[in-house]
């Protein structure tokens, strides 16, 4: 890492102000191997979708499986090949679709495309500096994940199928190439890829981090800066502190597999044989993956925090409540999200005074959690409230989140979650709370700053349709979860006709199905907007929202370096909406109290 | 690409951002240190672990790398008094002693096998496995640091590297002592957990 941080500065000296510089460069260094951040942004919200759509369509293959698990898919033989056996599916792959579908959502869409895109995206533009303090090493940062990408997509060709273990590929199911099929060459490309990926994450939140430290504009103090900057800073140390430990977990697991080790692996009998294997753990793995594994989920959520709070407080036209609280509960979050990891590990047979230790670190969370939803209600009430696609999707997210964190209160504990452990409850739970959520905090930052990404703006019509669908359709598919999680139903089987306590629930599995597939469906609405408004969508104009903050101060289309002229300096606080007194019902960040003097509160009066 | 020359004063804090990107990347490697030791007190306190010796020549290899980082500050403070004669020899007798560290190492692993402490196989147990992994993956980032201090001296014999030059020879001396200080804390640790 460090010998390539020295070519950084040549590029820094030349272009001073010529903004006709980047007409020089030829198409490779425009669009590929751009060093802009506004470019990788994109590279990155296109691959995002790109295995968005990917992690998808697993889900559904295995929504079928579980909704209609009497029929015959011979209809999926061109796509699934040998996957399909006798029109049924194979149970192996069924457990490959599960692992690959946890792992491309947690980590390629929702770590990094969303943070990948936005926190690229917005750092620069809402901090007010031309660009990363090392676009070269943002480039790195995408062509590493790029690499991790391909990888991971390769594995789904195997013979021998991808990476089977379950997301958080527990040894010694995943250490022994012998346990299953999925633990041969699919394991080994996935180890790799994911290698690969943290590489990319450290060096993206190396740069998100210093960025927000080292080149906010003139008047940028901390305490002006818009909630996503703070919720994209603390995202990137969160990343910063935790992916290290999980290269740790994958590099030992990379020597239990191919160097014959033994830290996650004793006493194991495989086919009537004894493996040479003594000495080694696998609660081991557990602990250091879940020292990971906990503060991802926040990785993934605190993004769509951070743009949620900006597109509530726009589009309500108020001052989000609670400025300095919402602040202080992501750093109360950050701090408790590194506490808190055994809460995965109940049924390990741990102490259970050690478990009354982490339950009570767990359920703390909930008071920071609940600031935040209180401040977002608040700001929402009585205020001007504008409708707006992006707008739906925030208040779609507060929904999620309220819905899915009360099962959190529940799960937390761990007399309960020893009840509800590896059923569908637990599904139910984290994909409302961290996947749908997290979703729809990403769809109200594609809605509410396509038009500073392309400079024309989403159709709001298709929008709300696409809103309606996905809102309705995930509370279709969620809701029923919870109630065969309580019924005992476990997750990660492939066929549960066989239990009598189960073959109850087939309606309730095949009305979960469909509601699945109507939400699936309902993401080519996106799709459709999404590449038809960037070709032919409504020309914007240079801040279409009437928005605050700094990036829409920049022409419609913002070159490279981001302003034209001087960088603009900054006199207040990104949320001063609907001020009494006021001309207009915004005063952008860059507009001085002197300005003002009609609608200044009598503190302010000092800096007129 | 930035249309301005990223300059010390005119970043917010007065740091220059490579400087404290490279700290930032400091703490992801501290981070990595503290997965493993951890990892290896827990997994020791489990029981089922080989005692053993500890090879001599680490401590050997611990005086090395503390003469190593001595080197480097003096080559760091030759550069800042433009006594760039001196730089050069520093800067190689940096690269010499980092050199000789890793073979020191090598060696060490020998004497690990000689006692039949494997890293994997038959007969291996995770106490030995944990002390490849550790001086293993130390090994690695200080190649990527001779790396570095190699880039440092070739640019110091085209006179690239004086006092009105001082961000690269900066970077490296940070990050030399900081492989020097993560090995003195592994030796420690060692030591006293075995």
């Amino acid at each position: 890492m460090s010998s390539t941080d020295i070519h950084i500065d040549h590029d820094i000296h030349h272009a001073h102000d010529e903004h006709d510089h980047h007409l020089d460069q030829n198409f490779f260094e425009k669009y590929i191997f751009s060093q802009d951040h506004k470019t990788i942004a994109k590279q990155y919200l296109f691959s995002g979708i790109f295995w968005a759509f990917i992690g998808g369509f697993l889900s559904i293959l295995f929504r079928l499986q579980l909704g209609w698990p009497e029929a015959t898919f011979t209809f999926l033989e061109p796509i699934l090949g040998g996957w399909i056996e006798n029109g049924k599916l194979n149970p192996e792959f069924y457990l490959a679709l599960v692992t690959m579908h946890g792992t491309i959502m947690v980590f390629f869409v929702l770590t990094a495309g969303l943070s990948g895109t936005f926190s690229n995206f917005l750092i620069p533009l809402q901090v007010g500096a031309r660009d990363m303090a090392s676009g070269f090493m943002n480039m790195l940062s995408y062509w590493i994940f790029f690499l991790a990408s391909v990888i991971l997509f390769t594995s789904l060709f195997l013979e021998t199928g991808p990476a089977s273990g379950g997301w958080t590929v527990y040894p010694p199911l995943s250490a022994l190439p012998q346990a299953m099929e999925g633990s041969k060459g699919g394991m080994t490309l996935w180890l790799i890829s994911m290698a690969l990926f943290i590489v990319s994450q450290l060096l993206g939140g190396v740069n998100y981090i210093t960025t927000v430290i080292n080149l906010r504009t003139k008047g940028m103090s901390m305490t002006k800066l818009p909630l996503t900057i703070w919720a994209f800073f603390l995202t990137a140390i969160l990343g910063l502190l935790a992916f290290p430990v999980l290269f740790s977990a994958a590099l030992l697991l990379i020597f239990d597999r191919s160097f014959g080790t033994s830290f996650f692996l004793s006493d194991i009998f495989i086919a009537g044989e004894a493996l040479s294997n003594t000495g080694g753990s696998p609660i081991l793995f557990q602990h250091l993956f879940w020292f990971l594994g906990h503060p991802e989920v926040y990785i993934v959520i605190m993004p769509a925090f951070g743009i949620v709070s900006e597109v509530i407080a726009t589009n309500a036209r108020k001052p989000i409540f609670g400025y300095r609280a919402m602040i202080g509960s992501l750093i109360g979050i950050s701090l408790l999200s590194f506490v808190v990891w055994a809460h995965h590990m109940f049924v390990t047979g741990m102490n259970p005074f050690l478990g009354s230790v982490f339950m009570f670190l767990t359920l703390i969370i909930a008071v920071p959690s609940a600031v935040k939803v209180f401040n977002w209600l608040a700001t929402l009430w009585r205020g001007n409230i504008r409708f707006t696609a992006a707008m739906m999707f925030a208040v779609g997210f507060v929904s999620l989140f309220i819905s899915g964190g009360l099962t959190g209160i529940i799960l937390g504990n761990s007399a309960l979650d020893i009840q509800l452990h590896d059923t569908y409850f637990v599904v139910a739970h984290f994909h409302l709370v961290m996947g749908a959520a997290a979703f729809f905090g990403m769809f109200a930052g594609v809605y509410h700053w396509f038009p500073k990404m392309f400079g024309r703006l989403m159709d709001e019509k298709l929008g709300y349709v696409h809103f309606w669908l996905t809102f309705v359709s995930v509370y279709l598919v969620f809701m029923p979860m919870h109630y065969i999680g309580i019924a005992g139903f476990p997750r990660r089987y492939y066929a549960w006709t066989g239990f009598e306590a189960f073959s109850g629930f087939a309606d309730m599995n095949t009305f979960i199905s469909i509601s699945a597939i109507l939400g699936f469906t309902a993401q080519f609405i996106f799709l459709f907007n999404f590449v038809y408004s960037i070709i032919r969508g409504r020309k914007s104009t240079a801040n279409p929202w009437h928005s605050n903050t700094l990036e829409w101060t920049t022409p419609v289309l913002p070159g490279h370096g981001n302003w034209p002229g001087e960088i603009p300096a900054v006199y207040r606080w990104p949320y001063d909406y609907s001020k009494p007194g006021s001309v207009e019902d915004y005063i952008p960040q860059n507009i001085p109290f002197s300005q003002t003097q009609s609608s200044n509160l009598p503190q302010e009066r000092d800096f007129e | 690409m930035a249309n301005e020359q990223i300059k010390e004063s005119n970043t917010t804090t007065g740091v220059h951002p490579l400087k404290f990107s490279l700290w930032l990347i400091i703490i992801s490697i501290i981070m990595m240190f503290a997965a493993f030791t951890s990892a290896y007190i827990v997994r020791r306190e489990e029981g089922n672990w080989l005692e053993f010796d500890l090879p001599n020549i680490l401590l050997i290899n611990t005086v090395i790398i503390v003469l190593s980082s001595v080197t480097m500050q003096m080559a760091h403070n030759a550069a800042k008094k433009n006594n760039l004669k001196q730089l050069k020899f520093m800067l190689l007798g940096t690269l010499i002693l980092g050199v000789a560290f890793l073979i020191g190492q090598w060696n060490g692993w020998a004497d690990l096998v000689q006692n039949n402490i494997y890293f994997g196989g038959t007969g291996s147990n995770p106490a030995g496995s944990f002390l490849y992994v550790l001086t293993g993956v130390h090994g690695f980032h200080l190649i990527t640091g001779l790396i570095f201090v190699a880039i440092t001296f070739f640019s110091s014999l085209k006179y690239k590297v004086h006092s009105k030059n001082m961000l690269r020879i900066q970077l490296c001396t940070t990050y030399w002592h900081f492989l020097g200080g993560l090995w003195l804390y592994l030796y420690i640790f060692l030591r006293v957990n075995h």
